[in-house]
């Protein structure tokens, strides 16, 4: 397909101004561009077909069933997107005096009380912009908290073998050096390397639960009850707080400071790779170290606080994602105390009725009830066939489904990961299985099919080596 | 109440059957009780469509638009196009995840690659990534990729936005960095104390282009100081004074990063918005985030696939040049779209547009006794007046009649007033506004 640059014709544009109503004034030459812009030169009808081309090339969450494991990636209601874009809201300049903003601080205070609730927690900031943000944002907590109580020996991050790889990279840039401790047997937290890992330099642990083997950490009272004790804090990768959302809350199981993944857990789209949003809220001894400016309110009128001497600062410019935190405030609006557990328990019983549909085939890494995803390993199927993880889902493409995340997590070899979501029927699911179990018989039979999939896409597998060896990371013009 | 439940309870009980439940809430059995919630959430009953749409929409009822802005600061009201709005409305843009399956997800990483290519030639630079959060991160990831065992002192201009400078300085504490802040001094950075300080101990200085206050300030002077003394030179620039001002490259910056949201983003209170980042070939694989590169695929067919992954947290976990997985993937489109759209002409004619109408409005408003200017350096859309009245009055006075006055200053400036004039306000909006000013205020 073209680039819109090799669509770009000398001396075409869109014309969208009116012309100059004051008179022109120019900078000094010595302060002017001396480089060439080279942009491209079109006309809106080209733009249209370029981008409906490109459109066309792209798997949305619509375009078939999308079980990428720990991404959440379940439908977007369309009625979110359009609270967004009302002029009320999307027109709202972030600087403009508290009174004339007084719908978008309700909003966020709303926000800011019912996802509390939701998560256990006494305050929140909306302030980070993705789950990674989020994580940073709670480690800067940790660190201030420890700092306030000059307790300047505590400088590591416990993390588990199954985090995800923000966790780790997060600790990295909050100053930490991360511990990854080995999980058991079971696929959970080993108690005794926990204990083992656990002391008086340990700043805190980051867990997700359930963790990304699909499995919930049933030991969670026990495990805080380690981190506590030696002194560190407990920050909770709500990653995966789709399947427990409204059943279990982690402020109620010893979590000291919370992430939400709004684009995940609360419906609003990933926009093809953001933006999402990772607010983080925390228990109230630590509410004092969130970022300002926070909403607050006093006889019904809300406004913004910024004179808390302990904060951490800031994550980012003005007040976060403010347009996906909407997004995320209509769908807990419409779901309700009762939706948003009943589509805990979709994705539930959707993980674990694909998981026994495939198990006789599939060896699933840790078996037993699993919650929002379970991970299936490919590795016997590739000693018998030599087909990989990765061939199932490049092969997967041909059948206009997206391929479950693989070769993670990293502790189980041959990783499928796959999180059917709650907004998946039952028939699709079906269908998904027929597929996958078709896909298990060809790899028997014919190998190398799936070795050469996929087949039907726009393009086939991709040179990824040379990409990366020599690089190509814009338009050549010459 | 609404759901997006596709199953049916009969289809939930075929299916609790198959896995030999009795309910869904033997889906949890195997959760310690003493963890679960006993009586249900305590947030209220959910609501079909309509009414949630009525409540929403109330709450953007107590917001005011504008009809007229003259407000900037870091967030900037420009026209967005119609057609940039319906192809950012595209639901498969809007609902895809990260092109981790480049097979089936070319257009959204060919979309990409087209926005690094613009921020490239807007920046002058080689290289550019997919995007960061916003403006502010974006500065303090550049910090980042500058700092290294010998070299670990940052300096940033206190001439910067106040947000950006708070979160950088949020960022260095994370990381344990030591962070100077050059003051300032009429307005713009003081270069004899950069001359003074910078050391082989510095890892780079940050400013600003045009500054917080609207001034263009002489980057290659301070880049040239920089460079000196080792440390690497970071610009965060305006995409619009980028199209018409030297750009980072010809100022001699390393990395060029900043806010794109005036690229046909909304104000949205604040967000989402878009970072750049755009560096000098040597320092690609520091680069933080996403990449596109170009290849081809075992046709030999052109390709586009996410690259140099070696840098990022889910191959690198602790050692990652950053932890950044999600961006601002469609904020980068919706910017490649508006760009694409104004083309290299209408990009500049909004650039010459902001300058010559705040350069209009800076004559006639510092002509109104009072209203001098602070600073005599010279200003790209911004610049900041003295005020013979009270801030508040004047603002109030101006919301009457649909206005969103200038930025009130703090700090050392408290008093003073921050203009921005961008292509959207005409001749006549200014005129009015100078005449408003003329009037005064019944104090």
């Amino acid at each position: 397909m073209k680039l819109i640059f090799e669509r770009s014709t000398p001396g075409l544009s869109c014309e969208v101004l009116p012309p100059c109503d004051v008179e022109p004034y120019e900078l000094k030459p010595e302060q002017r561009r001396g480089q060439e812009l080279r942009l491209p030169e079109v006309t809106e009808g080209e733009i249209s077909r370029h981008y409906t081309q490109l459109e066309s090339q792209t798997f949305g969450v619509n375009s078939g069933y999308y079980p990428l494991g720990s991404c959440t990636m379940k439908y977007n209601p369309k009625i979110n997107d359009e609270i967004a874009g009302l002029p009320g809201f999307s027109d709202i300049h972030p600087l403009q005096p508290a009174h004339t903003v007084q719908g978008c601080l309700e909003a966020l205070h709303l926000a800011e009380r019912l996802f509390c609730e939701i998560t256990g927690m006494d305050n929140m900031t909306f302030q980070p912009a993705a789950g990674a943000h989020g994580e940073l944002a709670g480690l800067i907590m940790i660190k201030k908290y420890h700092d306030s109580r000059q307790d300047e020996k505590r400088n590591k991050i416990i993390v588990p073998d199954t985090a995800h790889g923000t966790n780790p990279a997060s600790a990295t840039m909050a100053g930490f050096t991360s511990v990854s401790i080995s999980s058991g047997s079971d696929g959970l937290v080993d108690l005794e390397a926990l204990k083992a890992a656990a002391g008086e330099d340990t700043a805190g642990l980051m867990l997700t639960n359930p963790n990304t083997l699909g499995l919930f950490e049933k030991n969670i009272v026990e495990i805080a009850e380690i981190v506590h004790k030696a002194g560190g804090l407990l920050y909770y990768d709500g990653a995966n707080l789709n399947p427990v959302m409204g059943i279990v809350r982690p402020g109620d199981t010893g979590f000291d400071i919370v992430h939400l993944n709004l684009h995940k857990t609360f419906s609003t789209p990933h926009g093809g790779g953001g933006p999402g949003a990772g607010p983080v809220g925390c228990k109230a001894f630590l509410s004092k170290f969130l970022p300002v400016p926070r909403v607050e309110e006093k006889d019904g009128k809300f406004y913004f606080a910024s004179d808390y001497e302990d904060t951490m600062g800031s994550m980012k410019a003005f007040y976060g994602n403010f347009l996906i935190v909407l997004r995320a405030l209509t769908y807990t609006l419409t779901l309700g105390r009762k939706g948003i557990p009943e589509a805990a328990k979709s994705a539930v019983l959707n993980a674990n009725y694909m998981m026994k549909s495939l198990e006789d085939l599939f060896q699933v890494a840790f078996p037993g009830r699993c919650m929002h995803e379970f991970v299936l390993t490919a590795e016997p199927l590739k000693k018998k066939t030599g087909v990989s993880a990765l061939d199932i889902a490049k092969s997967l493409l041909d059948h206009e489904m997206h391929p479950p995340t693989v070769y993670f997590p990293q502790i189980v070899h041959e990783a499928l990961m796959i999180e059917p979501t709650d907004t998946e029927s039952k028939q699709s699911i079906d269908e998904a299985v027929k597929v996958y179990r078709q896909l298990y018989e060809k790899a028997c039979t014919d190998p190398e099919a799936l070795h050469q999939a996929p087949v039907k896409t726009a393009v086939r597998r991709l040179d990824e080596v040379t990409a990366a060896r020599k690089p190509i990371l814009r338009y050549n013009f010459d | 109440m609404g759901s997006y439940i596709p199953n049916s309870k009969a289809e939930q009980e075929r299916m609790l059957d198959f896995l030999g439940l009795a309910s869904l809430d033997d889906l949890y059995d195997e959760i310690p009780d003493k963890v679960k919630l006993k009586d249900g959430l305590n947030i209220p009953e959910g609501k079909s469509e309509l009414e949630v749409r009525r409540r929403m929409e109330t709450l953007a009822g107590k917001n005011t638009v504008f009809h007229t802005i003259f407000r900037g600061a870091g967030a900037y009201r420009h026209y967005i196009p119609a057609i940039v709005k319906a192809v950012a409305s595209k639901e498969k843009f809007i609902t895809a995840y990260t092109p981790y399956q480049p097979e089936i997800s070319q257009g959204v990483l060919q979309s990409i690659f087209e926005f690094q290519t613009m921020i490239c030639e807007l920046t002058g630079m080689d290289v550019a990534n997919a995007s960061v959060y916003d403006g502010a991160t974006a500065c303090a990831e550049a910090i980042s990729m500058c700092v290294d065992r010998k070299r670990d002192v940052v300096y940033v201009s206190a001439t910067v936005h106040p947000d950006y400078l708070r979160t950088v300085k949020t960022y260095c504490y994370a990381a344990g960095r030591k962070l100077v802040v050059v003051p300032e001094k009429d307005g713009v950075t003081d270069i004899a104390f950069l001359k003074e300080n910078l050391d082989e101990k510095s890892a780079a200085f940050l400013m600003q282009q045009p500054n917080f206050y609207g001034i263009i300030e002489d980057a290659e002077t301070y880049f040239g100081v920089a460079r000196e003394a080792g440390a690497k030179s970071i610009m965060c620039i305006n995409p619009f004074y980028g199209a018409i001002g030297r750009t980072p490259r010809e100022c001699g910056a390393d990395i060029a990063v900043g806010e794109g949201q005036p690229l046909g983003i909304s104000l949205g209170f604040g967000g989402p918005y878009l970072g750049f980042m755009a560096c000098v070939q040597e320092m690609t694989r520091k680069l933080p985030g996403r990449i596109v590169g170009q290849t081809t695929d075992l046709e030999g067919k052109r390709a586009f696939v996410l690259t140099l992954q070696a840098r990022e947290q889910h191959i690198r976990r602790e050692k990652a040049s950053s932890n950044i997985c999600s961006n601002q993937g469609l904020c980068a489109l919706t910017a490649a779209c508006y760009m694409s759209t104004m083309g290299p002409s209408g990009i500049k004619e909004v650039a010459n547009q902001c300058l010559s109408k705040a350069h209009y409005a800076a004559k006639l408003i510092s002509s109104v006794p009072g209203y001098e200017l602070v600073f005599d350096a010279e200003f790209f859309h911004e610049f900041v007046t003295k005020c013979p009245v009270s801030v508040n009055k004047l603002m109030a006075k101006l919301e009457r009649q649909g206005i969103l006055g200038g930025y009130p200053l703090g700090g050392p400036y408290e008093g003073c007033i921050l203009w921005c004039f961008t292509e959207m306000n005409t001749k006549e909006e200014i005129d009015q506004l100078v005449a408003i000013l003329k009037e005064g205020i019944q104090e």
